[in-house]
């Protein structure tokens, strides 16, 4: 099996520093969130604080996987800002529709209108950006 | 939690996101004017970092200590680690990191606000 080449750009340089960067931003205050609300009232509101505490796993992973780079890198980080995507859409719609699933919020109430709403902007980023630096198959490597 | 010193953060933190992004309109590298503005926020925060242990400790509000000694720090150390990231490579996206830097400190700021203002009932 030949090997694949590495992604085009370093993950974390470029725009992809600041990427980074606001990526870790968040998994630190997602990962705070989930500690908080476990920490103090699990009982509260299990679903929303299982939410939050997956929220800040992928935070965590994606920011890991843009620093590491590499091959493997770009695939986790794409699996994982997937998911991301998929979480707030989904957790988004239904704290609108299905209010008495959430009594308490996650990171992704509302779509992030407690964080400016940038919980739905930043999965966008993130795939725009792995997009940007996808690994060259060799048949559409026109850079 | 001393007005004075919120306020001061805010508007540092103000100032420096516009002088950045000053420098990312332009397409150059930041200022050594830019970086004292930096560490003027950091001053700041450091202040606000003292001033919010003794409060903490001297008040008679339900703040919850854990929360607020976390975003204490937290926007205490935002400032030195977006520097870091930022300088380790010098392109728009690495200035950007310094924007995003003073970003964080608003968000916190006001959070942190909010944090000591909710127990003050």
């Amino acid at each position: 099996m030949p090997e694949p080449t590495s992604p085009r750009h370093e993950l974390a340089s470029g725009w992809g520093r600041a990427l980074v960067f606001t990526y870790g931003v968040f998994a630190v205050a997602a990962t705070g969130r989930s500690a908080v609300q476990l920490g103090m009232e699990p009982e509260r509101a299990p679903l929303a604080y299982a939410l939050s505490l997956l929220a800040a796993v992928l935070y965590l992973v994606a920011t890991g996987c843009l620093l590491l780079g590499g091959r493997l890198g770009w695939r986790i980080a794409v699996v994982a800002v997937s998911i991301e995507l998929v979480g707030v859409l989904t957790v988004g719609t239904l704290s609108y529709v299905a209010t008495d699933l959430f009594p308490d919020k996650t990171v992704w109430s509302h779509f992030g209108q407690g964080y400016g709403f940038l919980p739905l902007v930043l999965p966008f980023l993130g795939i725009a950006w792995l997009w940007h630096t996808r690994p060259a198959t060799g048949k559409a490597d026109l850079a | 939690m001393n007005a004075v010193v919120y306020g001061a953060v805010l508007v540092l933190a103000g100032v420096a996101a516009i002088a950045v992004i000053v420098h990312l309109i332009r397409d150059e590298i930041p200022s050594d004017r830019t970086f004292v503005l930096l560490g003027l926020v950091e001053v700041a925060l450091i202040v606000q970092t003292v001033i919010g242990f003794v409060a903490l400790a001297t008040t008679d509000r339900d703040v919850s200590g854990v929360l607020f000694v976390s975003y204490l720090i937290g926007v205490l150390v935002a400032p030195p680690i977006g520097a870091f990231w930022s300088l380790a490579e010098r392109s728009r996206g690495g200035v950007a990191v310094l924007l995003l830097a003073m970003l964080t400190v608003v968000a916190l700021e006001v959070r942190l606000w909010d944090i000591w203002n909710a127990a003050g009932a």
